[in-house]
């Protein structure tokens, strides 16, 4: 196994690779936890399909992917937010419209256009070959911009996470902060994309927060444990599918499956151990 | 001195008033308990008060002393947190960010000043535990002293004892008092327990369809809808 990493970090395309998804997986981990608590958790998975439905247009239409892709999943963001907000359209019914009209609209283009050739195929389950050296720098810039401000709206992100109403009535502006979540959530997704796929994206947010929410009782110590899961579980999957050729997004969430069902056997045995302590 | 008044205030959804040309003020110092059956518009009017409905006529006016940010709140709770990964210490500081302003991080006063509003609600042996490890009556003391972070004039209570036991209830009716009585901070509660609201409150507002009443307790005994309202839910 030793070797095999050692081996990895000889490819130049690889450890390009390695080091954008180590820095995507961070971003999702951290955001992954204020959406999954604010019950948004579906959203990133809404975003992740209209992603594709805007990458498969741009590569009908001969454009640069993700420039194309980035500004209409930050507007689907906004527009998503707003659904779950106003109660009138019921927001999952609305969310899970959207996701498969822009699924659908993707497949369409592209099997007018090209068929579904292998680059549509990399974007709904990632491939790892097709990061570009322009690509990973991007990734690299979008990840430092997402932690940055991430850790600048640490405490405001906090409140209206835990309770948005009180956030609003004490003079926070909630909506701001919801928005530039979504802002950040649609860059994140965007990027990790091309790696992991847009029918598996979702998860880089959604299982590192649902694992550490297992153990964890502190907010802190919840975002700190999801990022290093998520870094850890991206690690481990990327080596597993060198070695047994397996697909990289589907490898890392099965490693996430595995750290879930492990978290939550700690999580299950910490919590008879505190019980019993009380008993006695 | 008058921290807010309401003059011929209206409230709205989509063309049904909810509340018509209401008018009271509060002073500093006071108790206000809103009172009044479901659906009578506590919650709307509670909302108008803190800024985040508009009213559709009249206006709601905040004493020259009372910043828009010096409103301390304690919401009802919502199905989320009640299972939300945060020690006690996290929610509490969490208060002190109106104080903040665009400054991000908190400073060691704001920490002293959570650690001091968790000892003055009694609840330091919980500060380093989980808030959805807690009791429904220690849950609200947490949300209690964050209100105190936010604010030390005014507090806005909606609903502060629904689902806790009769001797719990009792305790966090006590404390809202005392801080009322101590330390001068005025209290604007919503309630649904009338025998307690006139117990504690120097004013009381029974929001109505038809006819609201605003002024203080004893006027509201005597008049005929509180009558009405106090023997009914003493039977």
């Amino acid at each position: 196994m030793f070797n095999a990493i050692i081996e990895m970090f000889s490819y130049q395309f690889l450890v390009r690779a390695i080091v954008g998804g180590l820095l995507v997986s961070l971003c999702a981990a951290l955001l992954g936890v204020s959406l999954v608590l604010k019950r948004y958790s579906m959203i990133g998975d809404g975003l992740s399909h209209v992603g594709f439905g805007a990458l498969a247009i741009a590569t009908a239409a001969n454009v640069a992917p993700l420039e194309f892709a980035i500004p209409i999943v930050v507007v689907a963001a906004f527009l998503l937010l707003r659904i779950s907000e106003n109660s009138k359209i019921k927001g999952d019914a609305a969310i899970a419209i959207i996701s498969t009209a822009a699924l659908a609209t993707g497949i369409m283009v592209a099997s007018m256009s090209t068929g579904l050739n292998t680059d549509i195929n990399s974007y709904l389950f990632g491939s790892i070959l097709s990061m570009s050296a322009e690509d990973v720098w991007l990734c690299i810039i979008l990840s430092v911009i997402v932690l940055c401000l991430f850790v600048i709206f640490y405490n405001k992100i906090f409140a209206v996470t835990f309770d948005e109403n009180f956030a609003k009535a004490t003079g926070t502006k909630a909506g701001v902060y919801n928005m530039i979540i979504a802002l950040l959530t649609a860059l994140t997704i965007v990027v990790g994309m091309k790696m992991m796929g847009s029918l598996l994206i979702s998860s880089l947010i959604i299982f590192p927060a649902i694992t550490s929410m297992r153990v964890c009782k502190r907010f802190k110590t919840v975002m700190i444990t999801s990022a290093i899961v998520s870094v850890v579980c991206f690690f481990v999957g990327i080596v597993i599918s060198y070695m047994y050729s397996t697909p990289t997004g589907a490898s890392i969430v099965i490693v996430n499956l595995g750290a879930l069902i492990l978290f939550s056997l700690a999580g299950f045995v910490m919590r008879q151990v505190s019980a019993r302590r009380l008993k006695t | 001195m008058e921290l807010i008044s309401c003059n011929n205030v209206s409230f709205s959804y989509e063309n049904t008033s909810v509340i018509k040309d209401l008018s009271f003020s509060v002073n500093s110092g006071d108790y206000l308990c809103i009172v009044g059956e479901n659906g009578s518009g506590k919650s709307t009017l509670i909302k108008g008060l803190l800024g985040l409905k508009n009213s559709s006529s009249g206006e709601i006016k905040r004493g020259s002393e009372l910043k828009s940010n010096e409103i301390g709140y304690l919401p009802q709770q919502t199905p989320a947190q009640k299972d939300f990964p945060a020690s006690v210490f996290e929610v509490v500081l969490s208060g002190r960010l109106n104080s903040r302003g665009i400054r991000p991080f908190y400073t060691k006063n704001d920490k002293k000043i959570a650690e001091e509003n968790i000892k003055r609600l009694g609840i330091e042996h919980l500060q380093k535990r989980s808030y959805r490890e807690l009791s429904g009556g220690q849950q609200q003391r947490v949300l209690l002293a964050r209100a105190l972070c936010a604010s030390k004039k005014l507090l806005l209570l909606d609903e502060p004892v629904t689902g806790l036991d009769p001797i719990v209830t009792e305790e966090m009716y006590r404390l809202i008092d005392e801080l009322n009585k101590q330390e001068k901070i005025t209290i604007i509660m919503v309630s649904h327990d009338i025998v307690s609201s006139v117990k504690y409150a120097t004013h009381i507002l029974h929001l109505n369809h038809k006819e609201s009443f605003f002024g203080t307790t004893e006027d509201y005994i005597n008049s005929p809808v509180g009558k009405y309202f106090f023997d009914e839910s003493k039977k």
